[in-house]
């Protein structure tokens, strides 16, 4: 482990709180925009566990790739994603990353190798086992990373993958965002293991860490990247954080009692780096202006994502099969 | 030329493609040191070592799914599925992601990956390792379903499965591993979605696929003997599947029965007619029949499974219905 890993510098810290700030800015910006009525479908907020998207990412590097979930936005943001075509995308507009044929739970962008977000629980974490064995086998030096909540480790293809990614040594990086909450249920009625056990199971290794803490979080990024990178097959980290809106947005949260939601304000990842940065005696004037700009960006983003054009029928069904192209190895009898 | 059986002709196309392609990778249980369980990758793993063929664990959920995430990534993953009935196992990785991922993506990335899956009764396998269930895989948009019925096209199929950029499950008859062909040289891939003409008839059109291609020619020699001509259809891709091929026959025999394996309701043979009675109703002279195994888990005990099983008697049987 790098010896500044447990540290950060002042202006490292502004530039993770900065991230954070982003992330909390466009998600709190759709929180408006969905209550009233401009997001269709579903959306899925990270609100509360930005920490653990910018920790991790900043751990990686472009190349490496990114399995995601239906909570995803984060991640999308952390890994490098552009925040005007990320609106564009989840309001269905055809400039959207994805021309608008995937939403929320859909956004990638494999030019930054963000592989997608998903809206099956657990099945990020098979496609991130395949794209580690793809950098093995081609060498690129890059790893793969999937980030999954508490919920997914009751699912069948989690256990899969463990076994598979620690029998081949792959360069991958399990992140278990545990929030305690599975949709609408609790952990204690959802996994009758300790999540951090499981992985160790399969005999690979696992870091726990307050996923709140975006310093701690990066650290334990850096070292885990750093033995993966170096061959020492995959690894687990454990980020213990807290999502503080429903399971979807219009979800009432009917199941969730007042204290809890109390004290989640008191565990805000965006106020502890903030607390931090003040300690450190950087001037509130840079905490405002990071703040100022990711407003400044999300409103820049929202208005060019209103100006999107929906896309078309006539295009409709581009991009169920690719293009027919000739023959790559085998020559084609007629 | 030379004879080569049906299982070793596509043996013979993984190898010369992982000859050609470094990233052409095989994934699967038991592909690798035993060679697979009807010895279809018997000998890959000495030639191409361990890193391109890989044993996995029974976790073809985990399997498949990383097939996905490979090829989004830069291999060619060809993944055996050693009974097609262990697909339901695997549903999500190819339903959910791998026919999903080049649309919902906006066309961002392609999904070049190859499932073989043996299919099919004839060796009392029982209800769990006996079905045919292509119609679901051909149900779902993204996904293409190829289904050789014999040596030249088994090569040919696979050659173009890996060679193609999108999902592409291969179908293969267990009944037909043991089969004999001649393999011509050079071998060549064949394109997906284009039908064979297996037997040139003027009175009946029999449309099959797979193993019941060889009983559709069995029931077409017994029918030439009442003076009944009849042409043999092999779609040997059924999604996307030869629209054009069909109906061209069909304006010749104005008489139509398709067969398969596979249960009659809602199969293959439901979509095929239901286009037909559409796009070729003004050639119809007659009923368009289907042959296909009764509404039935495939039964274990041989008595059982001889009855369940298509045979030639019942294609004859439908072939003179759809010609009253």
């Amino acid at each position: 482990m790098a010896p500044t890993a447990t540290k950060a510098s002042p202006a490292e810290l502004l530039r993770l709180y900065a991230g954070m700030k982003l992330i909390r800015e466009v998600e709190q910006r759709l929180a408006v925009m969905f209550g009233d009525g401009e997001i269709p479908g579903f959306i899925h907020l990270s609100i509360g566990q930005e920490a653990v998207a910018v920790g991790i990412a900043a751990a990686l590097r472009p190349h490496d790739t990114l399995a995601s979930n239906h909570r995803g936005h984060g991640h999308a943001l952390a890994k490098g994603l552009d925040v005007s075509r990320f609106f564009l995308e989840i309001m269905g507009r055809s400039e959207g990353y994805c021309g608008g044929r995937g939403g929320s739970m859909h956004v990638a962008d494999m030019s930054v190798g963000m592989l997608g977000a998903n809206g099956i629980v657990g099945a990020g974490l098979p496609i991130a086992v395949g794209s580690a064995l793809a950098h093995h086998l081609r060498k690129t030096g890059g790893i793969a990373c999937v980030f999954f909540g508490d919920g997914a480790l009751a699912e069948g293809a989690l256990h899969e993958s463990f076994n598979l990614a620690a029998l081949w040594k792959l360069p991958i990086l399990f992140v278990c965002e545990n929030n305690g909450w599975s949709e609408f249920s609790p952990a204690s009625r959802q996994l009758a293991a300790e999540p951090s056990k499981l992985a160790e199971a399969f005999k690979i290794p696992t870091d726990r860490v307050d996923g709140n803490d975006i310093i701690a979080v990066r650290a334990a990024a850096l070292s885990a990247v750093e033995a993966i990178r170096a061959g020492g097959g995959p690894r687990l980290i454990e980020c213990k954080t807290t999502r503080v809106r429903g399971h979807f947005e219009g979800d009432a949260q009917k199941y969730r009692d007042a204290g809890e939601c109390e004290e989640i304000g008191r565990k805000d990842p965006i106020n502890r780096a903030q607390e931090e940065l003040r300690i450190m005696g950087v001037p509130d004037a840079d905490i405002a202006a990071a703040d100022e700009a990711a407003r400044r960006r999300v409103d820049e983003a929202v208005a060019v994502a209103r100006a999107g054009t929906a896309p078309v029928p006539a295009t409709a069904l581009a991009d169920v099969y690719s293009p027919r192209v000739a023959s790559k190895t085998a020559g084609v009898r007629p | 030329m030379s004879e080569v059986r049906f299982g070793q002709a596509i043996n013979r196309a993984l190898a010369d493609a992982m000859e050609q392609d470094s990233s052409v990778v095989l994934l699967g249980e038991d592909v690798g040191e035993a060679g697979g369980p009807f010895g279809v990758t018997r000998g890959l793993l000495k030639r191409f070592g361990a890193e391109r063929v890989r044993d996995t664990p029974i976790s073809e959920a985990a399997i498949v799914g990383a097939a996905v995430g490979a090829a989004m990534t830069g291999l060619r993953p060809v993944v055996e599925v050693m009974f097609m009935d262990f697909v339901t196992l695997a549903m999500d990785a190819l339903v959910n992601q791998a026919a999903k991922a080049r649309f919902m993506f906006g066309g961002q990335v392609s999904v070049p990956m190859v499932v073989r899956m043996p299919h099919g009764g004839g060796i009392n396998a029982g209800p769990q390792h006996s079905q045919c269930l292509e119609a679901w895989l051909a149900h779902v948009p993204g996904l293409k379903v190829v289904c050789p019925s014999n040596v030249e096209d088994a090569y040919a199929l696979v050659r173009a499965a890996i060679d193609d950029d999108d999902p592409v499950i291969v179908v293969e008859n267990k009944a037909l591993y043991a089969t004999k062909g001649e393999l011509p040289e050079p071998m060549s891939a064949v394109p997906i979605g284009r039908a064979r003409t297996a037997r040139v008839g003027n009175d009946v059109t029999i449309v099959t696929y797979g193993a019941m291609v060889p009983v559709g020619l069995a029931a077409a020699a017994v029918l030439e003997n009442e003076g009944i001509d009849a042409e043999v259809l092999d779609l040997r891709s059924l999604q996307p599947w030869d629209e054009t091929a069909v109906l061209e026959s069909l304006s010749r025999t104005h008489r139509l029965v398709v067969c398969h394996e596979a249960v009659e309701a809602f199969g293959i043979g439901a979509e095929i007619v239901a286009r037909l009675a559409d796009t070729g109703f003004d050639e119809l002279d007659g009923p368009l029949v289907r042959v296909g195994a009764p509404f039935m888990p495939p039964p274990f005990a041989k008595s059982l499974e001889d009855w369940y099983r298509p045979d030639a008697g019942r294609v004859i049987a439908a072939v003179k219905r759809a010609i009253a």
